[in-house]
């Protein structure tokens, strides 16, 4: 039975932005627990959220190589801060998760696998960049012949309210990845933020019986006229670009370029790109076991393609130097990503840009490689 | 790549990550000074029965508050009641593997990766040439042989190790010469009473004849090793197609998730470890990739 008091999905409706309040309480009456940005100490995280007043409002985020400075401009806009280090990331694939702990009994070994609890997530404000790096992780924690179940908890669970960026931030570069700034599709709710209300798109049955009571309007061709005007100048106003047009083979071609080497003397193998990169996915795994040797806690931590032991086996390191890692990282997020998975691995967000120490920028180093390759 | 699993591996948890399946050490062999064979059998008599494998395939071993390790399984896949591993005591699993008992348990996950392609070789003359531990990956494939003689043309084992005390499965090779496989071992430095070869695998190949249009070679050993068995094949002809190398990286899950083992687009853990050479030549003389 169609409820009149339902939108259709794909309709977008128009509401106070006060009212938004009552979708999120709404969902955590229905046991999700509403994740979204707020400030602390002096930076963007995603950590729970009660209400709006809990959102950025008046705050932007200045991002360029090596630099990230949230600044309070006092305006009347909730999602404008570009986000921070955190993605969405550390929800689905938690940097630390415990696998199974054992206990030693008669020489024998005794499995316990924690109780399964996982959280159901409403991920309050996914940029569209982001919503794309969740599902190019889906493709590597959720193949047909590998499905993570850790992953695959959190994933199914979780509830995705897509922010559709206004204001990019001086590293973003979502518009030369094609993932962005408009959320295109995989959420369940996207919004678009407009002076005094917002726009809500309904994506998903599950938020159409979300908003079942709420009361709405559907928006007006101006105001859709506005936002559409609105993510033009957004799509217009990216900080970065790269050209991808020759990508992945200008990377696997240039496997030998000394630009490598120029990049690897810089390059500090901190791992910051890999922590704060919203598709890197690999991990490790790792014991903690009790002192009499009777009781161990194997755990799954992130792990990053800089760290030395990373390529370490008893042959010796597959890549003892900074420059063949870096190489690693870069010509997998924009080379051999592509037949892994059918598409790149970076989704523009420019977080390795901002988070890197030494001003490594990969919109930068990318044409290095075209033009001395000539 | 050689051949896409078709399975699931049968020892491997499903619903937890991970979690690996017991096994019980019901005897070691010790081969040489820091390398012994592990056998093993399920605890749960119902996954022994179940499990199968390819030759060249591996499996995961987990010690308990050490960590896991891959390990190819270099018994007879047509002997279901035990599972064999040659350890080489050398990191810190494999050390702790070391010091296991007969009656100890083991966790196991797998099995894991592509296989000798066994079926496609058969009627070529088969030159398999190894180094050192990379002798074990490569005895199903020979235990294999042995039992289908007959499939198979011209087969040779070319075999190196440091010195003639690292020689492992020295004790096999008279069968293996019964069968009409053509053994030959040479080691890098030799002692005063040894009267064999002296040097590495590679350098020995001139004395062979290869029929390359039927010839394939099957080649498992240090990378260096690898790197000159491909070019001394290659520069008598073989071809690309004919060439099957088994490489080795750090894995953790076995399954192309956890990202260690890459080499250019592929999974050495689920793409490999079995590759037909054409397809990681691209990538093969790229330094430290």
């Amino acid at each position: 039975m169609l409820n009149d008091r339902q939108p259709e999905i794909g309709s977008t409706i128009v509401i106070a932005k006060v009212a938004f309040n009552a979708i999120l309480s709404r969902l955590r009456e229905k046991g999700y627990e509403t994740i979204g940005p707020r400030v602390k100490n002096d930076t963007l995280i995603y950590a729970p959220i009660e209400g709006v007043d809990d959102l950025p409002r008046g705050y932007i985020s200045e991002q360029e190589a090596a630099h990230f400075r949230l600044t309070y401009t006092g305006h009347s806009r909730y999602f404008d801060a570009i986000p921070g280090a955190q993605s969405w990331k550390q929800f689905l694939f938690p940097p630390k998760a415990e696998l199974f702990a054992l206990r030693k009994t008669n020489n024998r070994w005794e499995a316990s696998t924690p109780e399964s609890r996982s959280p159901s997530y409403a991920f309050i404000g996914v940029r569209a960049c982001e919503l794309a790096a969740i599902q190019i992780q889906d493709k590597a924690f959720l193949r047909s012949d590998f499905n993570d179940p850790i992953y695959r908890a959190r994933r199914e669970r979780v509830f995705i309210l897509a922010v559709n960026c206004m204001y990019p931030a001086g590293t973003c570069f979502c518009v030369s990845m094609g993932t962005g700034p408009r959320a295109k599709d995989g959420f369940d709710l996207s919004l678009t933020e407009l002076e005094d209300v917002f726009l809500l798109t309904i994506g998903s049955e599950v938020a159409r019986n979300l908003l079942d009571g709420i009361p709405f309007e559907l928006a007006s061709a101006f105001l859709l006229r506005n936002a559409d005007q609105g993510l033009e100048r957004a799509a217009s106003q990216m900080g970065r670009k790269l050209d991808i047009s020759n990508l992945p083979d200008l990377i696997l071609n240039n496997l030998d370029h000394p630009h490598w080497q120029e990049v690897g003397l810089r390059c500090l193998s901190c791992t910051n790109c890999t922590q704060v990169c919203p598709t890197c996915f690999c991990w490790d795994a790792t014991d903690e076991m009790s002192l009499d040797g009777k009781e161990t806690h194997r755990e799954r931590v992130w792990d990053s393609c800089f760290n030395p032991g990373y390529s370490y086996q008893a042959g010796g390191n597959t890549r003892p130097t900074i420059r063949s890692r870096y190489r690693q990282w870069l010509s997998h997020k924009l080379g051999t990503w592509k037949q892994q998975y059918g598409t790149l691995g970076c989704v523009g967000c420019g977080r390795c840009i901002t988070w890197c120490p030494a001003e490594i920028d990969l919109t930068k180093e990318i044409p290095m490689l075209q033009e001395e390759a000539r | 790549m050689v051949a896409q699993l078709t399975t699931r591996p049968v020892a491997i948890n499903t619903e937890h990550l991970l979690e690996p399946q017991w096994a019980e050490v019901t005897s070691i062999t010790k081969e040489i000074n820091d390398v012994s064979t592990y056998w093993l059998k399920f605890t749960d008599p119902a996954i022994q029965k179940s499990y199968t494998f390819q030759p060249g395939q591996f499996n995961m071993l987990y010690m308990p508050g050490f960590g896991e390790s891959a390990i190819s399984i270099c018994s007879d896949p047509n002997d279901r009641s035990k599972i064999g591993h040659s350890v080489r005591f050398v990191g810190n699993v494999t050390n702790a593997i070391g010091h296991l008992k007969v009656g100890d348990v083991i966790g196991l996950r797998g099995p894991f990766g592509t296989y000798w392609p066994m079926k496609e070789l058969e009627g070529k003359d088969v030159f398999i040439s190894c180094g050192g531990i990379g002798l074990p990956p490569l005895r199903p494939a020979i235990y294999h042989i042995l039992r289908n003689r007959q499939k198979y043309g011209k087969v040779t084992l070319l075999y190196g190790a440091r010195t003639p005390a690292d020689l492992m499965y020295t004790n096999e090779f008279d069968d293996w010469r019964k069968a009409n496989i053509d053994v030959q071992v040479t080691v890098d430095r030799g002692e005063s009473n040894w009267t064999g070869r002296v040097g590495v695998v590679p350098m020995w190949f001139y004395q062979f004849r290869f029929d390359s249009r039927k010839t394939a070679v099957l080649t498992c050993g240090p990378e260096i090793m690898i790197r000159f068995v491909i070019y001394e094949a290659l520069a008598r002809r073989i071809p690309l197609e004919s060439i099957f190398v088994s490489m080795e990286r750090n894995m953790k899950c076995g399954q192309g998730s956890c990202g260690h083992c890459q080499l250019g687009p592929y999974f050495i853990c689920k793409d490999g470890p079995v590759f037909r050479f054409d397809a990681i030549q691209p990538f093969f003389n790229v330094e430290e990739f």
